[in-house]
């Protein structure tokens, strides 16, 4: 293995354990960050010299604490901060091709990057470039802002981090349940932002949705005793089994109902299958949990052929009590239609505040369907303008169209 | 590390000081200056006279730019402070939370620059 293979493998795998760790001692983010990454420039100067070490990691480790240790020494860093780094300095000894043994702390990494002092919409970038080393670049392109715009967000949010002293350590067992669930919607979001922008062949958006799952399961590692971590993982990779059914081979979209089940992924499927039973056996219902549930009853068509929409009425009525987002009220009124009657999903729709809903394509969507189902010709044709004024996705909007013309 | 903690009020809650609700008002404060003092974070603090008896100074161009009234005129004025010795940020948010303020117009925390020595 050459040594450039060798640092990107042992970028991949251990960089964020690198980072929480050098993070956690220095308390200093921007600072282990600069010291990782002069580590893996020494590394691949050495490496092509005198070859790959027996444990790149422990080398990487070692390189990147003596950097720390000079960073301190020139920087007013507490003198604690410096012992501590030196005491681990003398524990480690100089052997750098000796196994190093350090905890992982990347759960604590993950805690402070959705800290509620940082601003939710910085915290899933955080997360991206810390746990998993994507650079600003790329995390930029996914988010579509410019990366120096992204770069300078990122570098404010630790500064902040450092300056306003956020505890580098797991929150209270009383503030866990909120605080896990930053951790959870900070990784949802890179899934949804994957998820939602898949209008090209874009690879760099897949792999987004390719990192928050990752994440999602090195949370389950982290934390197995946590439901919600498993439902939120549970609900990503029904969707991610989903996702060549959700467009035809020429790329026009395919609705959910309407989606080929054998293009779907079985071992995805039977994966998300296990982690929500797992998740259920806690007995602590939650968002996330409610959520794979749903995605779950729509996944039965590839084993049963239908879809149980009063079960799915239920799950809806739940979510909605722990969690009354639109999408989940638009989804009941949905599924109320399958159940109950168009006109008795209609009734709900009507309900819903005409100011919440005003932008929100789903809605209109929705509400364009069930009008035609009821022979409002007229007023379905309105709604489908209004949807497919709003709509992002070209794909979609050819769907939409298609549906309004064809009436 | 120190921190402050910044107490915003609205004209109301600065009436309260004063008026029939002035016992609740106080005794909230008393009881939340105390608790602070018991837990051994107390590092200093002070109330401020409402927004009315505030006076900005500018120099501008050399000349001396005196007016009435706070800074800026918002909704939300500064009504005091404390300062408060914590080990960390979630910590101060905790103190915070409980200031009488937080649950009517809001506080805000901010970490005290060191000083050099």
């Amino acid at each position: 293995m050459d040594a450039r293979r060798a640092a990107e493998l042992a970028a991949r795998n251990a960089y964020g354990r690198l980072l929480a760790y050098l993070a956690i001692q220095s308390k200093d983010l921007t600072v282990a960050e600069d010291a990782l990454g002069d580590a893996f420039l020494a590394a691949l100067k050495t490496w092509t010299e005198r070859g790959v070490p027996d444990n790149p990691e422990a080398w990487l480790l070692v390189a990147a604490r003596h950097r720390l240790i000079d960073n301190a020494r020139h920087t007013k860093v507490k003198t604690s901060v410096i012992n501590t780094l030196k005491q681990f300095s003398v524990e480690g000894r100089e052997d750098p091709a000796m196994e190093v043994v350090f905890p992982d702390e990347r759960l604590k990494l993950l805690f402070i990057c959705a800290h509620p002092a940082i601003a939710p919409e910085i915290r899933t970038p955080l997360m991206l470039q810390t746990v998993l080393g994507l650079n600003a670049a790329q995390i930029a392109s996914a988010f579509l802002v410019a990366p120096t715009t992204m770069g300078q967000r990122l570098v404010r949010a630790k500064t902040k981090i450092r300056d306003a002293g956020i505890r580098f350590e797991l929150p209270e067992a009383s503030d866990l349940p909120t605080r896990l669930e930053a951790v959870l919607e900070a990784i949802y979001a890179a899934y949804s932002n994957g998820w939602e922008n898949i209008t090209g062949a874009d690879p760099r958006q897949k792999g987004l949705t390719e990192e928050a799952i990752w994440l999602a399961r090195l949370c389950v590692q982290l934390m197995p005793e946590a439901p919600e971590t498993r439902g939120l993982l549970a609900l990503m990779l029904h969707c991610e089994a989903r996702r060549d059914a959700r467009r035809t081979p020429e790329g026009a979209y395919v609705p959910l109902s309407e989606q080929d089940v054998t293009r779907w992924s079985k071992p995805l499927i039977k994966e998300a299958e296990t982690e929500l039973m797992q998740a259920a056996t806690f007995k602590k219902l939650g968002r996330f949990q409610l959520e794979a549930a749903i995605q779950s009853a729509h996944a039965q068509r590839v084993f049963s052929g239908t879809v149980d929409w009063a079960a799915l009425v239920l799950l809806y009525e739940g979510l909605i009590q722990l969690s009354p987002t639109l999408g989940a009220l638009i989804g009941q009124a949905a599924a109320i239609a399958e159940v109950k009657g168009t006109a008795q999903g209609w009734a709900l729709l009507e309900l819903l505040p005409t100011e919440a809903v005003a932008n929100y394509q789903p809605y209109w969507a929705l509400k364009a369907r069930l009008l035609k189902q009821l022979g409002r010709k007229s007023e379905a044709q309105v709604a489908y303008n209004h949807a497919i004024g709003l709509v992002e996705d070209p794909a979609i909007r050819q769907f939409l169209l298609r549906q309004s013309l064809d009436s | 590390m120190k921190y402050a903690i910044l107490v915003y009020e609205t004209e109301t809650t600065f009436a309260d000081r004063t008026s029939d609700q002035q016992e609740a008002y106080w005794g909230a404060y008393n009881a939340y200056s105390q608790a602070l003092v018991e837990a051994g974070v107390m590092a200093g603090g002070a109330a401020l006279h409402p927004p009315h008896t505030a006076t900005a100074v500018q120099l501008l161009e050399g000349q001396r730019k005196v007016q009435d009234g706070p800074f800026a005129d918002t909704k939300e004025q500064l009504g005091g402070f404390f300062i408060i010795d914590v080990p960390d940020l979630d910590t101060a948010l905790d103190w915070a939370a409980r200031c009488p303020a937080a649950s009517s117009c809001g506080v805000e925390v901010r970490p005290l620059l060191p000083m050099n020595d």
